[in-house]
């Protein structure tokens, strides 16, 4: 029981990782149908701005965690303006070269900054662990999980109550309505893209106290996130959070009880299964074709 | 179908000019830079095929590539066996391995397949990486025998650049008479309209699980000749990476050409060798270079510079 408990709290800080990152991809490619494999490298500047921030500058943490975000969101918007809208005929395989090309690129620029040494900061609040039932419970996981569940909750008021949500939902629903009834959906694209690479950068910071933070953790991490967002169905908020939390949980388990050989099989065992089995993911939010 | 008189003159050409570097260059780093461009040439070939013909992606080609080279690494190694012998052992190995992934994978379509593709190639790397007792892990396979046919021995450089670019010759004209062919015109209509394709007749399925099996023994062919050429192979030749690495190569040559091919797959292994001059922004401007050709050149450099050609003629016409 001790043992489960124990996992299934890895699980679930993980889990919240894996979603956070799920939500940026889920989000972009809801207002854009573009996958961006540049992502992964959006939560590497994220952690390795708090390094900066936090462990060099010693910042104080508010202060690190905002600068940092903004950071990585300035990164994404200049990076959709000057590589995505630039191209003239956006056809899937180009966008997804470039947005490859643009992951070498920062992982390069995380590279020279920040040399090849993997980094760690302290965690956020240095409150002993918690023990539940014999299990131990970080500090920082409560950190994780309760940032996770302010994004979620603020991404739901977003979506659902305020006007700029709304219209963003409607531009990823039709473009061509949405600009028809007077959504710029252009802006609506660029705002979704600057909320994707801040997704990523919270992602970043969250988990800069729990991992060795290094210029290449991003592709890794970035694939998980990925599968996670194909797991729970790609394009769909709730999806991206149940496909990150079933991620999390069965990787800690499969570590914990098979082999830790497993850990980063997990993600793509499970991303095969879904794909061969439901390929729309546990909620389709898309009616996938197949033929 | 026979060949045109034309295209054969081209590949006459073509094969002349391999022959005379090989007998020109002389130093191994050289001999060896343009056997890796045939190594490659032959991996975009093959993803070519299936990419740029048929209209499927696939992000996991370094695995088809990584089987090719443990399988012969294993069979040479543990197990003794000839290379010539391991060679066609490993390629059933692969077209068994390719059958079985692309009868559920090919189903799907757009970024599902190359989701798809990408579990796959991730799954068989860390099974490289993890399997220690009979890959060696992450510390890579060492000990592959070099090749040796009767008298001839493929140790040298040079010997083993003729090899490796004849293979490239022969997949050069087999791709070729697919491509003009009944198949290669059945291919292509799957990649403009897969269902158009089947109402006239297309078996679209059964096609594309055959231009996707092609295309993983060219990889595996490429694996082959990789493991016997540098003696040591390590899962990271193979990674998520490898397989990206492969579909740029594609990309920039150009879609749906085979010279595209040779061109991206020169253009990729040139770039790291030019861009050690810039020692810690090696990986920032290879980047770069990579975004830029794509905004610029979106069909890949083949057409991109045949199209502004076309128009620098055009204009000095008026």
């Amino acid at each position: 029981m001790q043992e489960f408990l124990q996992y299934f709290f890895s699980g679930i800080t993980n889990g919240a990782i894996y979603a956070v990152i799920a939500i940026g991809f889920s989000m972009l490619y809801n207002s854009t149908e573009l996958i961006n494999f540049a992502h992964g490298e959006f939560v590497m500047l994220g952690s390795m701005c708090m390094i900066t921030f936090v462990g060099a500058m010693h910042l104080p943490l508010v202060p690190a965690i905002a600068l940092s975000i903004a950071c990585v969101t300035a990164a994404g918007l200049i990076f959709e303006r000057l590589a995505i809208r630039t191209v003239k005929n956006p056809e899937h395989i180009v966008l997804i070269i470039i947005t490859v090309g643009a992951s070498i690129f920062l992982r390069g620029v995380g590279m020279i900054i920040w040399g090849k040494d993997a980094f760690s900061i302290p965690p956020f609040s240095s409150h002993p662990p918690l023990d539940i039932g014999g299990a131990r419970l970080l500090a920082q996981s409560l950190w994780i999980i309760v940032i996770f569940l302010l994004i979620a909750v603020g991404l739901q008021v977003f979506y659902k109550k305020t006007l700029t949500g709304k219209a963003m939902e409607a531009n990823a629903i039709s473009k061509r309505a949405a600009w028809i009834v007077g959504i710029p959906s252009r802006l609506m694209v660029t705002l979704a893209f600057g909320l994707s690479a801040a997704m990523g950068g919270v992602a970043g910071v969250i988990i800069a106290p729990v991992t060795m933070c290094s210029y290449d953790m991003g592709t890794m991490i970035g694939l998980k996130g990925f599968c996670a967002a194909m797991l729970g169905g790609l394009g769909s908020l709730w999806g991206a959070l149940i496909g990150g939390f079933l991620l999390g949980i069965l990787e800690a388990f499969g570590v914990g009880f098979v082999s830790s050989g497993l850990k980063d099989a997990t993600a793509f065992l499970l991303l095969l299964f879904i794909l061969y089995v439901r390929p729309g993911g546990i909620i389709s939010a898309v009616d996938v074709k197949r033929f | 179908m026979r060949l045109m008189t034309r295209t054969r003159i081209v590949y006459a050409l073509f094969a002349a000019v391999i022959a005379v570097s090989g007998w020109a260059i002389n130093s191994p780093y050289y001999l060896q830079i343009l056997t890796f461009i045939g190594i490659n040439t032959l991996l975009a070939l093959g993803l070519n095929m299936l990419m740029g013909y048929a209209g499927q992606i696939s992000l996991g080609h370094g695995a088809f590539y990584g089987i090719g080279a443990y399988g012969t690494a294993i069979l040479t190694v543990h197990w003794h066996l000839s290379p010539w012998l391991a060679l066609p052992v490993t390629i059933f190995a692969v077209i068994l391995v390719a059958f079985i992934v692309g009868i559920p994978t090919l189903k799907l379509s757009g970024y599902y397949l190359g989701m798809g593709t990408l579990g796959f190639g991730m799954i068989v790397n860390i099974l490289f990486r993890e399997w220690s007792s009979v890959t060696g892990g992450a510390s890579g396979f060492v000990g592959i025998p070099s090749l040796e046919l009767g008298p001839i021995s493929f140790a040298s450089a040079k010997n083993y650049f003729y090899l490796v670019w004849g293979f490239v010759i022969l997949s050069f004209i087999v791709c070729h008479r697919i491509i003009h062919s009944r198949v290669g015109r059945a291919l292509r209509a799957i990649h403009d309209g897969e269902k158009a394709a089947a109402a006239v007749g297309v078996d679209t399925s059964r096609l594309k699980l055959q231009v996707f099996v092609l295309s993983a023994v060219f990889s595996a062919l490429a694996g082959f000749l990789y493991a016997h050429m540098v003696f040591f192979i390590s899962p990271e030749s193979f990674s998520f990476i490898a397989s990206i690495r492969i579909v740029t190569m594609v990309v920039i040559g150009g879609m749906a050409s085979v010279w595209g091919s040779l061109l991206g797959a020169s253009v990729l292994t040139l770039l790291p060798e030019w861009l050690h001059a810039f020692s810690e922004f090696e990986m920032v401007v290879y980047g770069l270079i990579l975004m830029l050709i794509m905004i610029f050149l979106p069909k890949g450099l083949t057409r991109g510079l045949l199209d502004m050609y076309e128009r620098a003629g055009k204009k000095n016409d008026r």
